[in-house]
């Protein structure tokens, strides 16, 4: 494949995932006159929102099915997409897993790919909020976003019999998809009150649409008879080999739910890791209740040349990702003195801000509603992991803790490997620092933030023997005679 | 000042030098002060390979580097924890029959210092190391060498030298120091913005890559470089790799610890001298030869990278001993990626120098007059 260079000038806009936000960027370059290379990390562009079934695999499911309400928005992006497939450089199924000077490190088909750039939008989305309870380890417990994705994307369930808990709008949405799918949920545990959900609803009505769907996927399933408990605490999963029970707190008393899956869930985060080794700066978002890579409204990061748009920058939906791809797709261009000589550009800059402010709202009031709960972690038993991929428990982090040894998040890191292991803190940092600020009374934003290494995700060491070197691109040396062992 | 404090000795740097000094002064009945800007062994101490190798070492390293082995045995009963500490031996790998040669005439040099070394080569090599890839031709074993978690090892030693007594302070940063008449007039401030005033009678320089700022206010700074060693590790794999890994001529190494994860170690990250990250392109260079050496980590995935920031000498030996300028000072920094193995020899060395005004232990080749 051949570096898509705009024919005007040396600049090589990249962007990092098809999701909504990088589809509408891509769209808004390409009407600029950029050629902007995508590089997306599932073989399908849409994003987890949008996912699509694999190709040519014999799924025929319509897109009212895989989608809902949502199936026009979905179809509108992979539209998009299909059309920009001539116009742009397109790089699927294409792991982004370290970035350098104005340059990419990408993994594809086994192989690794160095890919420049003078601009780069990310746009790498989120996954699911990880707050573990005892036994969310075992078979048959799954992220909602994972329960998601394998109803949308493969066509099976985690479970016949399935609890969703947690919270977030995610929860009645994917317990929505999964009773029509034909599965019997046997509950819906929120942890939220029901006062808090009405508590936000002026900000959810910015977006009445939106919260009407909301609305619906509850009503839905109240209407099917399919038990809704709300301000509730998940207390444990229990089971031989695999998820049998899913028991809760409703005040003082513990139910049990048979079941032979659980989905669960607390929201999202934002996937930022790739802001951070582009060496964005850094700031605590309280809304998201994590660090976030510092932005302007157009999505300029602190870097020069390094944008961001959609979740990734901080949990906004998929409505607002379109709006803040195409956001940040304009300030690109702006910024590269707008090439195409668009005398749009303002104006369409000024309406896309004022849409994303109005859901900048919405978003405040989501967080009111389906906040996750302030103080689990000085619940956890000792016994809880915390950390699956090293398999540390919450009983390790504490006595770290209260031994005065670590009141920051690389330290307790460093000292007891939490979040060092296949997921490098992206499933566990959270829950870390919730315990890290339970223990020590410090707020959140004041137990530090998980410095990111690359890889992103792992890569496989053979991909030293298969380098597709491209322009600029060197190997480094080992220096002779270092002692440095 | 919102605090003011009398020691005997104040030891600047919470590195696995400054902490083990801290350690063995206090042992010793010393009054003791620690100072580290930050947290205690997180920076090159607690971030580096975890060798615990006297093979490879130039001969004039060597006494220290036995001195320094023999507390190894004894962390547990030192620090509390034995670090992860394993003896594993450590084989240092010969890629071609010249560095064969050069393995064997430093057998002959560091044998006397009881180092043990085993060459090995040919048939009985490849039969005993299946796993070695064709690259390696032979190699010799040191068998009381190993290896040791420096996350670990790096902070247990100042818990023990707090727990010994010491004053230990960390995220506290020496701003100012003076000489008043025979004594260190020490300004340190708190990262909640308290300021300390230390008056001290010895001061120990133990500030690693940041040596050269404390050196500097005694007229005595040396040409020290920045260097950022990289770092890999692997998922756990089944255990295959039997000993600390080295290779002649430096370059890369591994070892694997009892989880199953591929410590890798190589090349240079990139640094400003105060922060450090890894380097996509030594990765590539060091991953295929390791690929070379290990062909089993082929397949492996890698977790993650890193790096951290390390000063390094013209000599690549450290600067250990008494000041050229100033009495009573101490210097220990500079140690050139070579520390870990050192850094409780050099705790003991210095509390010597202070409490005996001298030491068993030959130090002369890394006086800091050499670079006068």
């Amino acid at each position: 494949m051949s570096a898509a260079i705009d024919k005007n000038s040396m600049h090589r806009v990249v962007i990092v995932g098809a999701g909504p936000a990088g589809v509408r960027a891509a769209e808004t370059l390409v009407a600029a006159g950029l050629v902007p290379v995508v590089i997306d990390e599932a073989p399908r562009a849409g994003g987890q929102i949008y996912r699509q079934p694999p190709a040519d695999a014999g799924f025929a499911r319509s897109k009212r099915t895989l989608y809902g309400m949502e199936a026009g928005k979905a179809d509108a992006v992979h539209s998009t997409m299909a059309c920009l497939l001539p116009k742009i450089d397109y790089r699927p199924d294409t792991l982004v897993w370290g970035c350098g000077a104005a340059r990419l490190d990408t993994l594809h088909g086994g192989r690794q790919r160095t890919v420049p750039y003078s601009h780069l939008l990310i746009a790498t989305g989120a996954t699911d909020r990880v707050l573990p309870f005892s036994g969310w380890t075992l078979p048959g417990v799954y992220t909602l976003g994972a329960a998601q994705i394998a109803l949308k994307s493969q066509g099976c369930a985690i479970g016949r019999r399935v609890v969703f808990a947690g919270t977030g709008p995610l929860l009645y949405l994917v317990a929505y998809q999964y009773a029509k799918a034909g599965a019997q949920v046997e509950a819906v545990l929120d942890t939220n009150p029901f006062s808090r959900q009405l508590a936000a609803t002026p900000r959810l009505l910015r977006q009445p649409s939106t919260f009407a769907k909301g609305l619906y996927y509850v009503g839905w399933l109240a209407a099917r008879g399919i038990r809704i408990e709300r301000g509730v605490t998940l207390v444990r999963a229990t089971g031989d080999k695999a998820v049998q029970a899913m028991t809760y707190r409703d005040s003082d008393q513990e139910l049990t739910i048979p079941c032979d899956a659980v989905g669960f869930g607390y929201g999202l985060r934002s996937e930022t890791q790739l802001a951070d080794l582009a060496g964005c700066r850094f700031r605590f978002d309280p809304i998201n209740r994590a660090w976030l890579p510092e932005r302007d409204a157009a999505g300029r990061t602190s870097v020069p040349g390094v944008y961001l748009a959609g979740d990734g920058a901080g949990i906004a939906g998929a409505d607002a990702a379109e709006l803040a791809g195409r956001r940040a797709a304009l300030a690109m261009l702006e910024d590269l003195g707008n090439p195409a000589g668009n005398a749009n550009v303002q104006a369409q800059a000024t309406k896309l801000d004022r849409q994303l402010a109005n859901i900048a709202e919405f978003r405040i009031g989501l967080e009111q509603a389906f906040s996750p709960p302030a103080d689990c972690a000085s619940h956890w038993p000792d016994d809880m992991t915390v950390c699956r991929c090293e398999e540390i428990d919450a009983g390790a982090l504490r006595r770290c803790i209260r031994a005065g040894e670590a009141s920051e998040i690389n330290r307790l890191k460093a000292l007891t490997r939490v979040g060092m292991g296949r997921c490098q803190g992206r499933m566990c940092g959270a829950a870390a620092a919730e315990l890290l600020s339970a223990e020590t009374g410090k707020p959140i934003a004041e137990v530090g933030r998980l410095r990111g290494q690359a890889p992103i995700k792992p890569v496989p060491l053979s991909i030293a023997m298969t380098d597709e070197a491209e322009e600029g691109d060197h190997l480094a040396g080992i220096p002779e005679h270092a002692r440095d062992e | 000042m919102n605090e003011t404090l009398r020691f005997d000795v104040l030891v600047v740097g919470g590195g696995l030098v400054g902490s083990s000094t801290a350690l063995m002064l206090a042992k010793r009945g010393l009054k003791v002060g620690l100072f580290e800007r930050r947290y205690c062994g997180a920076q090159a101490s607690g971030v580096n390979y975890g060798g615990v190798r006297r093979q490879g070492r130039p001969a004039e390293q060597l006494p220290l580097a036995v001195r320094a082995r023999s507390i190894w045995d004894r962390l547990p009963e030192l620090v509390g924890t034995d670090g992860e500490f394993v003896v594993s031996g450590h084989l240092r790998l010969a890629r071609s029959e010249a560095d064969l040669a050069a393995l064997e005439a430093y057998a002959q040099l560091a044998n006397p210092f009881g180092l043990d070394l085993q060459l090995m080569s040919g048939p009985a090599f490849r039969r005993r190391y299946p796993w070695l890839g064709a690259a390696a031709v032979g190699g010799s074993l040191c068998p009381r060498d190993g290896h040791a978690n420096p996350r670990v090892v790096s902070p247990a030693f100042a818990r023990a030298a707090r727990a010994a007594g010491a004053d230990v302070r960390e995220q506290t940063a020496v701003t100012n120091i003076v000489r008043a008449g025979e004594r260190f007039v020490v300004e340190a401030r708190h990262d909640s913005g308290a300021t300390i005033e230390v008056q001290s009678d010895w001061l120990v320089n133990a500030a690693g890559a940041w040596g050269n700022t404390v050196a500097g206010y005694f007229g005595e700074t040396i040409p020290m470089e920045p260097i950022y060693p990289n770092m890999w590790v692997t998922e756990p794999l089944p255990y295959f790799i039997d000993h600390n890994l080295g290779v002649y001529g430096g370059g890369i190494y591994a070892r694997q610890v009892s989880r199953g994860n591929v410590v890798i170690g190589g090349g240079r990250g990139l640094g400003d001298g105060e922060y450090a990250q890894p380097l996509t392109e030594t990765t590539r260079t060091v991953m295929r030869a390791a690929c070379a050496l290990l062909p089993a980590l082929k397949d492996a995935l890698l977790l993650r990278t890193w790096t951290g920031v390390e000063g390094s000498t013209p000599d690549d030996n450290p600067v250990i001993g008494f000041s050229r300028t100033t009495p009573r000072l101490l210097h220990a920094f500079g140690f050139s990626g070579g520390g870990f193995l050192l850094a409780p020899g050099v705790g003991e060395v210095l509390s010597d120098l202070v409490v005996d005004a001298a030491t068993n232990t030959p130090i002369d080749a890394f006086s800091i007059k050499r670079f006068a």
